[in-house]
């Protein structure tokens, strides 16, 4: 089973900035433990754009789709046997990274 | 009713969390496992009275529940693909002989407790797969819509399967934190049943009191070392032993102090006694007791006295001084008020109440014990606007009936 594990960050309370050694050993041991599939950190919101070509033109739009306080910093995909053993690896990789942390299984 | 009626009666009782989760162990889904067991129990209802009940109940359900499972899934003709998405371990062998932590039964609750699930959908979901419970009996129980229960439990079935959240008994190291979810769920059902809340109920629900007492039974016998599971039950039964004599023949509750003592439940007393002993013992070796086998003991001390007056009153706030450390809420700290009040008089204890406003001014039993205290003191017209104030949040009918009853004498 998949799961889709996302990295929140607080704008106004933003997690530490000094964790990238510690995500990487934790990363090491993912990919020992066999749970690793992929990985990515994403830069900051103001860099997305939203694209909406369901009416006659693309339109495209400068930022996030939706503006909050809390937003989507990075993100893993895990295979683990159940969400006994994904919760274990996300209480974890919550401290690690010094954030919040949401698990969700792909369909 | 009928000697088949009981016996159906009784097998779904007894019966039907073993089904249930029997079936959920082989074919991994609670959807199919719920639908099957009602099945079966269905059958069970049409045919026992025309041909007597089998003799094994248990056996005849969990063989039909099984039929009825292979029938559907043959019928929806997509087996492979329920197995796929079942999300949960299956297997094929029989059922294992009933070991201590392998239970079906423990498995069942401890998925339905699981802290993945929002707490109000646990509680639905044990009462429903584990209790048996219909969805407008849970609905009634906390007075809630239907649609609303229904809503819960089917989301958590749901999450269940498409988080894949196990059907097993935690790891040892999860277990003691996993266990006080569970105990948590009983505690509350027990609590509804014991106050029940609502205009239309009866005061005291017999039904989700026995429920709560029978599921953890159903723990302590398959966890017979964890302290807390043996404290919640003592809790329980001591409780539930004051029953008859809690509730006057006019729908008024009858506090403690002026209870028919020997109305109370000499059986279940005995056997509450009898685990807070036990528990006693560990913490004499060393074993520090948690909240629920405190509250035991303090309910041991005052199903030990024969009369209000011989209650061991200081032994009772020694209790209070250990929960506190264990449990520092301000409910905790209002019931230990009402044991200084009987050591050191009502101006200690209302002093030590009137400090818990800010945190318990929304919840019944503050008002209701600062009138009582303000009453004692002689203060008339304070004790009747907190007699007011207790009348106008409580919820349950027989103590608005005694408050009223109370507030009224005041004259």
């Amino acid at each position: 089973m998949q799961y889709l594990v996302s990295v929140i960050d607080d704008k106004v309370d933003p997690g530490s900035t000094d964790r990238q050694p510690a995500i990487s050993a934790f990363n090491e041991r993912l990919i020992a433990d066999g749970y690793w599939v992929f990985a990515g950190g994403l830069a900051d919101t103001d860099s997305a754009t939203v694209v909406d070509n369901r009416g006659e033109e693309a339109v495209f739009s400068d930022g996030p789709f939706v503006e909050t306080k809390e937003y989507l910093a990075g993100f893993w995909v895990w295979e683990a046997p159940d969400l006994d053993v994904a919760l274990e690896l996300a209480t974890e990789a919550s401290k690690v990274c010094d954030r919040k942390i949401e698990v969700r299984p792909f369909r | 009713m009928s000697d088949v009626d009981e016996v159906i009666t009784r097998a779904h009782r007894t019966e039907w969390a073993r089904v249930v989760a029997t079936l959920t162990r082989r074919f991994g889904d609670l959807d199919l496992a719920e639908e099957a067991a009602a099945e079966a129990f269905a059958i069970a209802v049409e045919r026992w009275p025309a041909d007597g009940a089998p003799p094994n109940p248990g056996a005849w359900l969990t063989t039909t529940a099984n039929h009825k499972a292979i029938d559907r899934i043959r019928r929806e003709g997509k087996r492979a693909e329920k197995q796929q998405e079942a999300g949960m371990a299956h297997d094929d062998d029989p059922p294992e002989p009933h070991g201590v932590i392998e239970d079906d039964r423990l498995r069942l609750i401890f998925t339905c407790c699981h802290p993945a699930l929002a707490a109000q959908s646990r509680l639905a979901l044990t009462l429903r797969m584990v209790g048996g419970l219909s969805v407008p009996e849970i609905a009634r129980a906390f007075l809630v819509a239907e649609s609303a229960v229904g809503q819960r439990i089917t989301r958590a079935k749901a999450k269940i399967k498409a988080a894949r959240i196990p059907y097993r008994v935690p790891s040892a190291e999860d277990l003691p934190a996993r266990v006080s979810g569970v105990l948590a769920v009983l505690f509350l059902v027990f609590n509804e049943g014991y106050l029940a809340t609502g205009p239309d109920t009866d005061p005291v629900r017999r039904d989700l009191t026995a429920e709560a007492i029978r599921l953890t039974r159903l723990i302590r016998a398959l966890l017979p070392d964890d302290g807390e599971v043996a404290g919640l039950l003592a809790l329980m039964l001591l409780i539930e032993a004051r029953r008859p004599a809690r509730v006057s023949t006019g729908g008024e509750l009858v506090p403690l102090a002026e209870q028919d003592r020997g109305a109370w439940d000499a059986t279940l007393i005995a056997e509450g006694h009898g685990l807070v002993r036990e528990r006693l013992a560990a913490a004499a070796a060393g074993v520090a007791p948690g909240r629920y086998q405190i509250l035991a003991a303090i309910n041991a001390v005052h199903t030990s006295a024969r009369d209000i007056r011989d209650t061991d009153w200081s032994q009772v706030l020694a209790l209070y001084d250990q929960l506190v450390r264990v449990d520092p809420s301000p409910v905790v700290a209002l019931n230990r008020a009402i044991a200084v009040a009987e050591l050191d008089g009502p101006d200690v204890a209302l002093a030590a109440v009137d400090r818990l406003e800010d945190r318990l001014a929304g919840y019944h039993a503050y008002h209701a014990t600062r009138a009582d205290l303000l009453r004692r003191l002689g203060r008339g017209g304070q004790s009747r606007a907190a007699y007011d104030k207790a009348v106008e949040l409580a919820g349950n009918t027989a103590e608005i009936a005694y408050l009223t009853r109370r507030r009224g004498q005041l004259g």
